[in-house]
């Protein structure tokens, strides 16, 4: 029942180099109606209520120093919130397992509210100019409701990458038990 | 066993986190030459290659994606685009033969603009990468030193400027837009002549402010706004920007006339969305008018 941390950190290794790639070369030039979506909270909050709070934070702050290193930008911003999402997220999941279909929507968004106003406000304090006003507004919110519209096809990406490397879930086996043979143990009696 | 395992995940977490801001506190402390920001450039560098690939292999969907941002916008401008058209058709009867005088200065116009630019030593570039948030208005492009680009050369689009170059590699380079916070160009309303400085305003990237505008000088809303080049005398004080560049024009003017006078500015070039520029990696006569 433990996780297979060597597999699981190959995995999150080339599902974060991924993941930057994909948000700076193509996601961040798609704007509709002004705002992009954010891949990077979405991806480091799956992994939190993935893997727990362990990967989760690790992941996030690598996933976040990557991020900062290809956009030289300030080091350390990014990776100081993702650690906080993949955190925060894996707590979640060790404290209260939320099940259900909404989790990872409910979940994508407040990471993405979290990493929005979080790099707002550490920036400002860095002393970057305020671009204040409705287009920073407009910007916060709009990717919230963007992330929260691809938040479950990520969530679902990121379990197809690193599932292999997570230990059997008993829910999972359960219901394969009955699905695989066939026939329902009613019919069998 | 289930301490250990909650000391242990403490631990990490306050590792972790004294980790960022250490590197945080570093980054912010040391010059651009220090070590952390030798290894963002290093990192950089390899990333660069990566990023070009994916950027080109990603088009199509790009294009897919972009194709439905425009055609939600569009919707959103069949207004403004319908009453803006009117207007255009009554206009362009009146402008015809305005129009005809003008295509022979337009000629005139573009090949001096040529000459001027081919002095410069321009160099094209793709966009491959942009910062995905308001606060960095930068984009990354495939072009670096060993092409001549240098920090400071500007860099502009067919519609007007875009920004200056602010870091370089081998094979890319980080461009700043205008619309960054950082930025300043010396700039003059090319009507009057009033000159003073472009930075953006609080409104986002299609907002600039024209600032330090003397009180005697008037600008209409639809006056454009170009480089001014270098105004002193002093070898030390040259401005990075050739003049005349067009940057953007006035939408309007806020107290005019007054020592307060806001000038809004929007950019010719749609900072949004850029593909193609172009670095000037020569600088001529010091960029003097």
């Amino acid at each position: 029942m433990k996780l297979n941390y060597r597999s699981l950190g190959w995995r999150l290794v080339l599902l974060g180099a991924v993941t930057v790639v994909f948000q700076i070369a193509a996601v961040s030039q798609v704007r509709i109606l002004g705002v992009n979506a954010d891949l990077v909270p979405l991806v480091a909050a799956s992994v939190g209520l993935l893997c727990g709070s362990l990967p989760g934070a690790v992941f996030g702050f690598g996933l976040g120093m990557l991020l900062d290193l290809a956009l030289v930008e300030t080091v350390g911003v990014d990776s100081l919130i993702l650690l906080a999402i993949g955190y925060a997220a894996g707590r979640l999941r060790e404290l209260r397992d939320p099940q259900g279909a909404i989790v990872p929507v409910l979940v994508g968004a407040g990471a993405t509210a979290i990493a929005q106003v979080g790099f707002s406000l550490l920036t400002f304090l860095l002393g970057q100019p305020v671009p204040l006003g409705w287009a920073l507004l407009w910007e916060v919110l709009g990717t919230i409701a963007f992330n929260s519209v691809i938040a479950i096809p990520v969530y679902l990406l990121v379990r197809r990458c690193v599932l292999a490397a997570l230990p059997e879930d008993p829910r999972r086996r359960r219901r394969r038990a009955y699905t695989t043979g066939g026939l329902s143990p009613l019919s069998k009696s | 066993m289930y301490d250990r395992t909650i000391r242990r995940r403490r631990l990490t977490l306050v590792a972790l986190l004294a980790c960022a801001l250490l590197l945080l506190s570093v980054y912010v402390g040391e010059s651009s030459s220090g070590p952390l920001h030798s290894v963002q450039r290093g990192v950089f560098s390899v990333f660069t290659p990566v990023q070009e690939g994916a950027s080109r292999v990603l088009k199509p969907a790009r294009d897919l994606f972009g194709w439905i941002g425009d055609t939600v916008n569009a919707k959103s401008r069949l207004a403004e685009v319908e009453s803006s058209n009117r207007q255009l058709r009554s206009r362009a009867i009146a402008g015809s033969e305005a129009l005809r005088v003008n295509a022979q200065l337009q000629k005139l116009l573009n090949l001096n603009q040529a000459n001027g630019l081919a002095a410069a030593s321009p160099v094209a570039a793709r966009v491959i990468g942009r910062s995905p948030t308001l606060w960095y208005g930068t984009v990354t492009i495939d072009q670096g030193s060993s092409r001549g680009i240098r920090v400071g050369n500007p860099v502009i689009t067919g519609d007007g400027l875009a920004g200056q170059v602010s870091t370089v590699t081998g094979h890319a380079a980080v461009v700043t837009l205008i619309s960054d916070g950082e930025m300043a160009v010396p700039a003059r309303i090319s009507g009057s002549g009033a000159q003073g400085v472009a930075q953006t305003g609080a409104g986002g990237p299609n907002d600039l402010r024209l600032k330090f505008i003397a009180r005697r000088f008037r600008a209409d809303p639809g006056a454009s706004v170009v480089t001014a080049g270098t105004l002193s005398n002093s070898p030390k004080l040259q401005s990075l920007y050739p003049p005349g560049i067009p940057i953007g024009s006035v939408t309007r003017v806020v107290d005019p006339g007054t020592d307060a006078q806001k000038i809004f500015v929007r950019p010719y070039a749609d900072l949004q969305r850029l593909e193609i520029v172009q670095v000037l990696t020569r600088r001529i006569n010091g960029n003097r008018p």
